[in-house]
């Protein structure tokens, strides 16, 4: 049997007019800065839909776990004894104080050191000091730790929710699995590894980086210094690198982004690689060990060499699940909020495994590339986005400036078509994601949902 | 390991390959080490000065003048975990060979790379310098602390840690085989990291 417990209430709800807040081409700028607005945001985005919380491979092994976080909710991510992965709060029934204050391990049990209450990994209440002084029934299920009601994963992604009423993971994720899917599967047997992170903050709101995730239109300006840098030895007639295709008129290349439905959506750039093994490594632009590891690669395997080099190649496609993870190149980004203007956003680098395709020499010359053609954006791109969120937190402070826009394309249905799946398409530059995401963010704010914990018996 | 130059390292990668990255990898393990303390002031001495001497020509932007204490062949390395991992298996926070670090300043200089537009002010301050031998003649390894206040977007802050100097001696001169900053936040978020430790 299960208990189930009221969910976190807010002593104060503020009302808040959110048709006004969030119009179809434009939001209020309170939604980057009212602290009042993010604080709902963690109970109706993070907690009240599916969040993203691990990665499978970060906790392989039986009792192996990781820290995580629901929104502002410490959590322990684990694989109990029983291979079960589960969410824990990192809280200690007793006095509220967090359980485990590691990143990563191994073990069976947490004991919280402030005043030895000791829980088993499946959230179990197994004993505490000097029981006898208690006229309470330790074994009471409610002094078991609470835990989220619903984990599930796809192919390896981890996500919670404290909102029983939604629907199965897959449903939910719906077609932006087909994104996913492609991303894992260039590898034939689909298996990345995480292997640690570049780990970035920046001092504005969460949904500045969600907002860019699938932005198409800032790519030539602020990346301008990346772009040029990459392309610094072309000769003129020579192939351009790394981003250089959204220079000219991006909006008539065959590259698009697409609105999957519920916040998801991806921004697609592979219809501009050529159709071909080598066609990703042929603009990827220039990376430490690139020249020596190509070389080799092409000596051992010939012809084969163009797969295995795209396996290091950066994939060109930004897939986003909302709210918090973005498949991009080959990191798995998480954004974690921290408060209304401080944002967390962990790159987790991921390497690829060798599933009997390769040998194991081919994979270790793989990830050696692949681990340096990730570091390239978060150096020398990502840091450039992160000043411009920070800029953007700094000039909402205009208060009576009150409008954010995202209104290009906006009025143009000739920019769109929509499939069968209700999936909607358009130009790369466009901003039809943002409307769209925002609208589920503004339908998540306005419901009430029925906000659960678990504590097993 | 002094085998002439094959192609331009500021133009190609050729040399970040499995032997340099063992080299690296053993290179870190076990070298501070107090039998292989070097005592001869003469020797501490000289490489303090190249460390002040490298420190200054950061903080002064003098960006052309620093590339020349490097090795032609050399690595730039920030890890990112304490312990510093394998680079062959795990992202860094940073792990750039001399393209990729002049990439950086190129970046810094295209006017458009605006994580450095107002650029930082930097001073870097280095002690505890404590120098090391190896098993090769010509090789020295450099500890020092260093503590980097950089003022950026109105505010100072501290990044603070150790650095490991890789040294290697080429024509008479020590150069920089090898520059490790272990950040003692290496492991944490960082806002904005894209200035030169």
């Amino acid at each position: 049997m299960l208990e189930k417990v009221p969910g976190p209430r807010l002593e104060m709800p503020p009302t808040y007019d959110w048709d006004d807040l969030v119009q179809a081409d434009r939001v209020h700028r309170t939604l980057y800065t009212d602290p009042n607005i993010f604080a709902l945001e963690m109970t109706h985005i993070f907690g009240g839909t599916w969040v993203y919380l691990a990665h499978e491979s970060q906790i392989p092994n039986n009792n192996d776990f990781v820290t995580a976080k629901l929104g502002l909710r410490p959590l322990i991510v684990t694989r109990d004894a029983n291979g079960k992965i589960r969410a824990l709060y990192n809280r200690c029934t007793h006095r509220g104080t967090t359980l485990c204050r590691w990143d990563k391990g191994n073990t069976k049990s947490f004991q919280c050191p402030y005043h030895g209450w000791n829980f088993l990994n499946t959230g179990q209440l197994r004993g505490v000091p000097w029981p006898d002084g208690y006229t309470a029934d330790i074994r009471d299920p409610k002094f078991n730790l609470a835990q989220l009601e619903r984990v599930e994963s796809y192919r390896g992604f981890i996500f919670g929710t404290l909102n029983p009423d939604m629907p199965p993971l897959i449903e939910w994720l719906g077609p932006i699995t087909k994104p996913i899917d492609d991303w894992l599967d260039r590898n034939p047997g689909g298996k990345v590894v995480v292997c640690e992170a570049n780990r970035l903050k920046y001092k504005g709101n969460w949904k500045l980086a969600y907002d860019n995730s699938s932005d198409g239109y800032h790519v030539i300006y602020s990346h301008r210094s990346l772009i040029e840098t990459e392309n610094r030895f072309n000769d003129p007639t020579g192939k351009e690198k790394g981003m250089a295709f959204y220079k000219g008129s991006p909006d008539k290349l065959e590259m698009y982004v697409a609105y999957t439905g519920n916040g998801h959506h991806f921004k697609d750039k592979r219809p501009n690689i050529e159709k071909r093994a080598g066609g990703l490594w042929a603009i990827e632009s220039l990376h430490p060990g690139m020249e020596y590891y190509a070389e080799k690669l092409r000596k051992r395997l010939g012809p084969r060499a163009d797969a295995a080099l795209d396996l290091a190649g950066s994939e060109p496609v930004n897939i986003n699940v909302f709210p918090n993870l973005s498949l991009l190149g080959n990191h798995i980004q998480v954004f974690e909020p921290v408060s209304v203007s401080e944002t967390n956003a962990v790159w987790y680098g991921t390497r690829v495994e060798d599933d009997g395709t390769w040998d194991q020499e081919t994979i270790d010359d793989i990830n050696a590339l692949r681990m340096r053609t990730q570091e390239g954006f978060p150096n020398l791109g990502e840091v450039d986005d992160i000043t411009n969120f920070e800029q953007i937190q700094v000039g909402l402070g205009c208060l009576e400036d009150e409008w954010v826009y995202m209104n290009r394309g906006f009025g143009m249905p000739e920019r769109f078509r929509t499939d069968e799946q209700g999936v909607i398409y358009g130009p790369a530059t466009d901003e039809v994601f943002m409307r769209e995401y925002i609208k589920e963010w503004k339908r998540l704010m306005q419901a009430d949902p029925n906000l659960i914990v678990r504590r097993d018996p | 390991m002094n085998a002439p130059v094959k192609h331009d390292p500021a133009r190609s990668s050729y040399y970040l390959g499995d032997d340099l990255y063992q080299e690296i990898v053993d290179g870190y393990a076990d070298w501070q080490n107090d039998a292989l303390l070097v005592e001869d002031r003469n020797v501490t001495a000289h490489f303090e000065r190249l460390l002040y001497r490298e420190a200054r020509l950061l903080d002064r932007g003098l960006y052309e003048e620093w590339l020349k204490v490097f090795a032609p062949e050399f690595v730039y390395w920030v890890p990112g975990t304490a312990d510093g991992g394998d680079p062959r298996r795990e992202i860094a926070v940073t792990f750039d060979d001399r393209r990729r670090t002049e990439d950086r300043i190129f970046r810094f200089r295209t006017g458009y790379a605006w994580s450095q537009s107002p650029p930082s002010r930097t001073v870097h301050l280095i002690g505890n310098v404590e120098v090391f031998r190896t098993a090769r003649e010509r090789v020295m390894m450099v500890r020092s602390n260093f503590s980097i206040s950089e003022f950026w977007s109105g505010a100072t802050r501290t990044l603070t840690g150790s650095y490991g100097h890789r040294f290697i001696e080429i024509g008479g001169q020590w150069l920089i085989r090898c520059k490790r900053v272990d950040l003692i936040e290496c492991d944490q978020c960082l806002r904005n990291p894209s200035i030169v430790l």
